[in-house]
């Protein structure tokens, strides 16, 4: 292989190649690295970089493996999406209010993957504290779609789509509150995976909305968010919304195929809304997983029009509190010559926060206060209610459920800038995902006629990762889109 | 002039004695230098998240239990968001309408008359940071934050400031007994917002009501309700309207002072904390945990009374602290003079006690050993200075009773022959004061008594002296 190519292996490859001793983990960190520097400055895809560390994490783990040590992650460079703290590095949610933050500790996610060897190289962009679909709300300057740079790279983990999809990283965490991982995937073509919720311990992963929020994998191939998930899921003590259950034995790796398995769509998903090509792409997912032995059933999601408004009254309700601690008084940014506590804390946030985050603060402690608490914030709990109620009959129908991810493809951008309702809109396969506490898997399944990436979305009940990851699998290794890269034509 | 009642209900904020904080591994002791107690969970850093603290839950409900509370089988936390510097999230982690404990009442004392004043709740939440002013600015110590704060509501039944400081002394003592809290005033382990109240004598609605917050000595409740009720009197009998504010306590002035502005139109919004999960108490654990639970020391007081057959006062200071009493009742168990095992402690040992300033738990002298001198002295078999010597070797040396008497001889001397050679020989060596008692004068036997005790090295029988010399000196009537 190519001494130029490491970057474009995927993590579970790049790992076996340096088993094997085909190259070093210098090597591989260089080649991603001269990745960033030739399409990065176009992309932005990163906030930050760390060579110099990278590449000292390389060389300890060259020579951890040269002892005879060894990782599941050894010596693989992660991105690692900006709102999850890495020990020493920079965590700034893409946000004004975070700059000079430097993290004292490592997330549990991260812990785990460090154990494992993995290599820490930069943080990516994103939606400033993962409020957006699109990356456009970062403080630090949009993300570019690497298939179409005049498009976005979805949001809000857009950066870590991105850098996954250009070959400027191996592998990359996101976050996903209401479809953060799944839709940037989708539009750039990568793999991404969201767990049931308190499978991944959230320790250390900056709050946007805690009972949405959960860390996963955006990667090149199902296989690696499989690897991904087993090494940072399981019970943390840290986190009181971890689960005490123990991990799936992932068991895809020997079945093949789709034989004896249920997959649902849902009524309610495939009405009006939805694009053309993305129609048509899901469409022919289905009948590839048919194919492969899938029974196909119709199942009913009867409240998913109310998803939206749910989502957006708890998700703000949380984030208005999780976001209070931003106040210039402990960390990041202090407005200067202020009067008072008071005046600090006007002051620091009006210059600290954008746009989107006063939207949703300002939702947020309305849809709390007192006289529209219960019109708002109780309705919206039922609601969710509800929603996981829906799903939890479904999965007495099927074993999982195909579903798109997005209505659309990457917007242009600026596209919905001055409609923030409309984009909302946009994560309406996503977001009961999280409402409902249940996984989901974003695999490619196509392209639009202007060459846009779709995603397939398999939805699996809470805890059954390892059914989604194998409904995954086994349409990826059929799928006719499967590695195509952006520029590869 | 018109009569007014008054209503008072007190909210007391508890500092739990455990070792780590509410949600977080960081030790809790006081007078650390500032911020040497703090993690990225105290200090609210960005991706943290709390975890329950067994034992302050634990704690909580011991107190609950003590109180005669309903546990809540079903509780759980919810954020109480308000933006002020000590507070390291800019919102607390209480709890809103599912508390830990519910009802249940504190029993007392006051002016010879019982009262019991019913309680709303008890709920837990976590302490705030620590405001430091300066000179020319400002700093946070936020050791205290995330220290485990159990607040207990009472309902509006008091009705002065000497009933304010009876409930906070019996709530104070029943904690200490608990051992849920230290209740060290000093440490601010205890601090109280007061609500006060006043209506014309005969109208059944409260008044409006102003709550004084952040009293944190007894003696400041008491100074600021005094003031507090006096100046509502002042307002109402002067036909003037009391307007329902947040009042500040000036311990300086001795003054309340309206702190209206900002503090008025507080909005908390509450919602479930959604990184915490609810808190389920079953029954058999509540069951374990009661079965550890001490006596309340009212009960403990009244119990004292009948079954050793010490006066009530006495009771009183026994029961008062938890070790005393249990060292009192293992020296008074068994023993057949508990009215005597009571005197001893009341004087000798709570003396010792607080000139050496221990506690009695590093008492030299054990209770079964106090006991025994106790049964030495009351059996007559020492008499009562000798008793106090032999109290002195034991608190200085150690050892029991018996052996010191034995090994010392210091034995009472009641033979009757020894002592009928010693009544007569300090008879004719005092033949004045044989004539002076004879002739009247009560002190001469009291100095003749004191020669033959003497003569004894101490060791006679007082008592039987005494009697022996009256009998000898034969007193014409």
């Amino acid at each position: 292989m190519a001494k130029s190519g490491w970057n474009t292996l995927a993590a579970h490859e790049l790992r076996d190649c340096l088993d094997r001793g085909e190259c070093s983990s210098e090597e591989a960190v260089r080649s991603v690295v001269d990745a960033i520097s030739a399409t990065d400055p176009v992309l932005h895809g990163y906030v930050s970089v760390d060579v110099d560390g990278a590449l000292a994490q390389a060389r300890e783990a060259d020579a951890a493996r040269r002892r005879g040590e060894r990782g599941r992650l050894l010596g693989v460079p992660v991105a690692v999406k900006d709102v999850l703290n890495v020990r020493g590095q920079s965590c700034t949610c893409a946000s004004r209010i975070l700059k000079g933050y430097v993290s004292p500790y490592d997330a549990t996610a991260i812990a785990r993957l460090r154990a494992e060897g993995a290599v820490f190289l930069g943080r990516t962009n994103m939606d400033e504290f993962a409020m957006g679909s699109t990356t456009e709300n970062s403080a630090f300057g949009v993300t570019r779609n690497p298939w179409a740079t005049d498009r976005v790279p979805g949001g809000s983990s857009g950066g870590s789509a991105a850098v996954v999809a250009a070959d400027e990283a191996i592998v990359a965490l996101g976050t996903d509150t209401g479809g953060s991982i799944r839709q940037p995937a989708s539009f750039c073509g990568c793999v991404g995976f969201k767990p049931s919720y308190g499978r991944i311990s959230r320790y250390g992963l900056t709050a946007y909305a805690s009972s949405l929020d959960q860390i996963g994998p955006i990667s090149k191939d199902v296989e690696d968010a499989a690897l991904l998930f087993e090494i940072m899921g399981g019970h943390d003590p840290m986190d009181s919304s971890s689960l005490e259950v123990p991990m799936p034995a992932v068991s895809w790796r020997n079945g093949q195929g789709l034989a004896g398995m249920k997959l649902g769509l849902p009524r309610e998903y495939f009405v009006g809304g939805m694009h053309g090509d993305v129609d048509r792409c899901v469409r022919a997912a289905v009948e590839e997983c048919r194919a492969l032995g899938a029974e196909i059933v119709d199942v009913t999601l009867p409240h998913t029009r109310a998803a939206i408004a749910a989502y957006y009254i708890i998700a703000t309700a949380e984030a208005s509190a999780n976001l209070a601690r931003f106040d210039g008084v402990r960390y990041g940014h202090r407005a200067a010559g202020v009067s008072d506590p008071i005046d600090l804390y006007r002051q620091t946030r009006a210059q600290g926060f954008g746009a989107e985050v006063k939207r949703r603060i300002i939702l947020g402690t309305y849809v709390l206060s007192s006289g529209y608490h219960d019109a708002y914030y109780v309705t919206a709990q039922k609601v969710r209610s509800l929603i996981r109620r829906d799903f939890e009959m479904a999965f007495t129908h099927c074993d999982a459920i195909l579903a798109p991810v997005a209505p659309t493809a990457a917007y242009r951008i600026g596209e919905n800038r001055d409609d923030p309702l409309q984009m909302y809109l946009g994560d309406i396969y996503t977001v009961p995902v999280n409402l409902a506490g249940i996984c989901g898997l974003s695999v490619p399944c196509g392209f639009t006629g202007d060459g846009l990436p779709v995603g397939l979305q398999v939805i699996g009940p809470a805890l059954g990762e390892a059914c989604v990851l194998r409904v995954g699998y086994a349409y990826e290794s059929v799928s006719k889109v499967r590695g195509r890269r952006p520029g590869a034509g | 002039m018109k009569e007014f009642l008054t209503t008072i209900g007190l909210e007391v904020h508890v500092q739990l004695r455990t070792h780590s904080k509410m949600f977080c591994g960081c030790g809790t002791s006081f007078g650390a230098p500032p911020n040497t107690q703090v993690c990225p969970v105290c200090l609210g850093y960005p991706g943290s998240l709390p975890v329950m603290n067994r034992e302050a839950i634990r704690l909580t409900v011991l107190a609950g239990l003590m109180l005669g509370c309903r546990i809540n089988p079903f509780s759980k936390f919810d954020r109480k968001n308000y933006f002020y510097p000590d507070m390291p999230k800019n919102y607390q982690i209480s709890q809103y309408d599912k508390p830990l404990c519910l009802g249940g009442a504190v029993e007392m004392e006051v002016a010879g008359h019982c009262r019991r004043i019913g309680l709303t709740r008890i709920h837990l939440e976590e302490d705030v940071a620590k405001n430091l002013h300066m000179e020319t600015w400002s700093g946070i110590d936020f050791n205290r934050a995330g220290v485990p704060l159990m607040e207990i509501v009472s309902d509006p039944e008091l009705e002065s400031a000497d009933e304010a400081m009876a409930y906070l002394q019996t709530l104070r003592q029943i904690l200490v007994y608990a051992g849920v809290s230290e209740c060290n005033m000093e440490e601010g382990n205890m601090r109280c917002d007061v609500n006060v109240s006043l209506r014309p004598a005969g109208q059944a609605a409260l008044g409006t009501k102003a709550e004084i917050k952040n009293l944190n000595t007894f003696k400041g409740v008491h100074a600021a309700l005094t003031f507090e009720i006096a100046r509502q009197r002042d307002v109402l009998a002067a036909g003037g309207r009391i307007i329902q504010e947040t009042r500040r306590w000036d311990a300086d002035t001795g003054q309340t002072y309206s702190m209206r502005s900002k503090e008025e139109a507080h909005d908390y919004r509450y919602f479930p904390e959604p990184d915490l999960m609810p808190v389920a108490l079953p029954d058999e654990l509540l069951q374990q945990w009661a079965a550890g639970l001490p006596e309340l020391p009212a009960r403990r007081r009244a119990r004292f009374v009948s079954e050793y057959g010490i006066p009530d006062y006495d009771a009183g200071v026994l029961s008062a602290e938890r070790a005393i009493g249990d060292y009192f009742e293992s020296a008074a168990r068994g023993s057949r003079f508990p009215k005597a095992v009571s005197n001893w402690i009341m004087t000798d040992v709570l003396r010792t006690l607080s000139e050496r300033s221990i506690p009695v738990e590093r008492f030299p002298i054990p209770a079964d050993a106090l006991a025994e001198l106790v049964e030495l002295a009351e059996n007559r078999k020492i008499n009562s200075n000798t008793a106090r010597t032999v109290f002195a070797i034991m608190l200085a040396e150690g050892g029991r009773a018996g052996d010191i008497v034995r090994d010392r001889g210091l034995a009472q001397v009641s033979d009757s022959g020894a002592m009928d050679a010693m009544v007569r020989k300090t008879v004719e060596e005092n033949p004045k004061s044989a004539q002076d008692y004879r002739g009247g004068k009560d002190a001469a036997l009291k100095f003749l008594v004191g020669q033959v005790m003497r003569a004894s090295k101490g060791k006679a029988d007082p008592q039987m002296a005494a009697d022996m010399l009256v009998k000898l000196l034969g007193r014409p009537d």
